[in-house]
């Protein structure tokens, strides 16, 4: 604080601290708090707010868990169905956790050699220019983008196309059905979360140690089972944790990209705002996904043992 | 387990440059060998190659009288050991001993007990659980020299080593590592650029500059009679005189300099047509009132004396304004000559050399 007051002065230092202050206070903390609130209460007609039924419960929560019956679960073609008992709104919720864990595993596996060949392999001279490839794409917006492989999913899209032309397929494929495209969309919006951490880990290790694990006789693949992997253990995390969350949390794709089939828990969220005009429930549930989240990635990150303080890193 | 290391015309090129040029020589099984050149001569190369690291461009590469070609690094026998030693720091010290012998698919119990009996071997019973970063610098050089040793490597390659060490340590390292090589009788092969680690320790030195082998000799014969100017400017200090070669009688030639005529050996491959150097060593140097019979001898002042403790360095001036050194063994009763004195520098023709000079060698080795 006193290092900024002399660098810049005491107005100019005011000036970005109020700016700060500001934006933390007013478009993170209030707004939050204002929907936590909010989360208790019941959706009540104007005129009776503040009147005898407006009373705090945790009603808008148990709202996910009532309703229960047998469902289906939507998971992957082949598999053998499976049901169980339970609202619909948790088993969309599960099926949310499940596809955006596989979603982070799909990340992972693709990324995971592009980043050990961007820091370890290729020429440093060209990975700039790599990198300038795979960042061009992000400055095109997620909403068009989204269209864009929308139209390329399509049955008679441009994919299909290509791949009955090449003589691989005879028939076009669905791939806008069940879970396929939602996945494929989250995969490529969200990739380059996965990447930058990787890399930046693998390329903090030393050369000489994945040199000196060949030479003591290592192949490939336990030098980067014991050696690589190890070290870039905290990179994979915080790329895993950003992925999965982000996907979790991600309304757009799901939308645009979704099947008839899938069912994202945004999207519940959602249609308790925007088509129910319901804010609370729709808090509630909001809140509900925060948590069960940070639940399910705190697990995770115990089984891994990966600790905050590595992901900071 | 030991190996003969074999490099036959041996090159590398990286793109135009040629790092390694035409290297021949034969490494006996057993014996610890040990490359000396300056930074960028070439050395760490050849360590590459013989590893497996690098392919050399010409020439073939035989341990144990078998060609290496297209071996690759992990299924080599032999172990290097990095500058920077390149532990693994995620792995306790066990691990990092054993990672070769997990490599190899020998179970965990057999694992540990190797580990310990390595750790014995080094000097260093009883970190076996540590992690890497709680070790010092000495016991970390340990840990690494175990880690080669374990995969029961016929030949060990070690890149500077003990250059992260303080003083003390690294003269301590040297006598330890030459120890673990005569109880292990590995052949050694190993990198420096400190002359006083290739000297104390090695059975032979081969010296290199700009890719090429200068002399390949017992540490005696480098220092006592180096092949060429390179070898005798690069290995211990020298006065060095410009000149002409004269007459030759017996293996002693007369020198014209611009400090006078000197007599001195004349060195392999030296000729009146070539361009010439006249080395005598400090320690081979006196300074007297009166010049001796049979000795070169110069009118000097004393322009400088540093007492070492030892040995006493005198730093004096000649006609023309140039430095020469004197090294005297300070023996307690020594005189020393206060600066501004005048006396005169000797030298025994027979401790002199005429060599060809070291920029003409270079120039002449390129050709």
């Amino acid at each position: 604080m006193s290092e900024l007051v002399r660098r810049y002065g005491l107005g100019l230092s005011g000036v970005f601290v109020a700016l700060t202050a500001f934006w933390l206070l007013m478009l993170v903390i209030l707004p939050d708090l204002y929907l936590f609130e909010n989360s208790f209460r019941p959706y009540l007609p104007v005129v009776e707010t503040g009147g005898p039924k407006d009373f705090y419960s945790l009603n808008n929560y148990l709202n996910f868990h009532s309703d229960l019956g047998w469902q289906n679960l939507t998971l992957f073609p082949g598999l053998p169905q499976i049901s169980m008992y339970a609202s619909i709104h948790e088993v969309v919720f599960l099926e949310t956790i499940v596809f955006s864990s596989l979603v982070t595993i799909l990340c992972f596996a693709i990324t995971y050699p592009i980043a050990y060949f961007l820091a370890k392999v290729a020429n440093p001279r060209s990975v700039g220019t790599l990198f300038l490839v795979l960042l061009i794409p992000l400055w095109v917006s997620e909403i068009l983008r989204c269209f864009a492989l929308f139209i390329i999913l399509s049955l008679k899209g441009p994919l299909n196309m290509s791949l009955i032309g090449l003589g691989i397929i005879q028939d076009p494929i669905h791939w806008i059905s069940d879970f396929n495209s939602v996945i494929i969309g989250l995969v490529y919006v969200y990739i380059l979360f996965m990447l930058f951490p990787i890399y930046n880990a693998i390329q903090s290790l030393d050369s000489n140690q994945i040199e000196a694990a060949r030479d003591l006789g290592a192949p490939w693949w336990r030098t980067h089972w014991r050696v690589i992997m190890p070290h870039s253990k905290p990179g994979i995390a915080s790329g895993c944790v950003m992925v999965f969350m982000l996907s979790a949390g991600s309304l757009f794709v799901p939308s645009v990209l979704g099947s008839t089939h899938s069912r994202w828990f945004t999207e519940v969220i959602q249609q308790w705002m925007f088509e129910n005009q319901d804010w609370n429930t729709g808090a509630a549930y909001a809140f509900l996904l925060l948590l069960l989240c940070i639940i399910f990635v705190s697990l995770m990150m115990s089984v891994f043992r990966v600790s905050l303080t590595d992901i900071a890193k | 387990m030991s190996a003969a290391v074999e490099l036959a015309g041996v090159s590398a090129d990286f793109g135009k440059f040629r790092a390694v040029d035409r290297v021949n020589v034969t490494i006996e099984p057993g014996e610890f060998f040990s490359f000396l050149g300056p930074s960028g001569c070439g050395k760490t190369t050849i360590l590459r190659m013989i590893s497996g690291f690098v392919d050399p461009s010409e020439g073939a590469i035989r341990i144990g009288g078998q060609d290496m070609k297209g071996i690759r690094p992990n299924k080599r026998p032999t172990a290097l050991i990095f500058q920077n030693l390149a532990l693994f720091p995620l792995m306790p010290v066990w691990e990092n001993i054993s990672f070769g012998l997990e490599v190899r698919g020998v179970d965990a119990a057999k694992r540990r007990a190797k580990a310990e009996e390595l750790l014995q071997l080094v000097d260093l019973p009883g970190v076996a659980d540590r992690r890497i970063a709680q070790l010092s610098g000495g016991q970390k050089q340990r840990v690494a020299i175990a880690r080669a040793l374990a995969v029961e490597p016929k030949v060990m390659l070690l890149d500077e080593p003990l250059s992260a060490l303080d003083l003390k340590l690294r003269q301590h390292m040297r006598a330890e590592l030459r120890a673990i090589q005569k109880r292990t009788n590995v052949t050694f092969i190993y990198i420096t650029h400190d002359q006083g680690e290739a000297l104390a320790m090695s059975d032979r030195v081969a010296v290199m500059s700009q890719g090429k082998l200068q002399q390949v000799a017992k540490p005696q014969d480098i220092y006592n009679n180096p092949a060429n100017g390179f070898v005798a400017a690069f290995v211990g200090e020298n006065n060095v005189f410009a000149g002409e070669l004269g007459q030759v009688s017996d293996g002693i030639g007369e020198f014209k300099t611009g400090s006078g005529t000197f007599r001195a050996k004349v060195g392999a491959g030296v000729s009146a047509g070539t361009i010439n150097k006249l080395y005598v060593r400090p320690e081979y140097s006196t300074l007297g009132p009166e010049p001796k019979s049979g000795a070169n001898s110069i009118q000097v002042e004393v322009a400088d004396v540093a007492f070492e403790g030892n040995f006493i360095n005198i730093t004096v001036r000649n006609g023309d304004g140039r430095n020469l050194t004197v090294e005297t063994r300070n023996d307690g009763i020594v005189a020393i000559p206060p600066a501004g004195s005048r006396l005169n520098f000797m030298f025994d023709p027979a401790k002199a050399l005429i060599l060809a000079d070291a920029s003409a060698h270079q120039a002449g080795a390129r050709a």
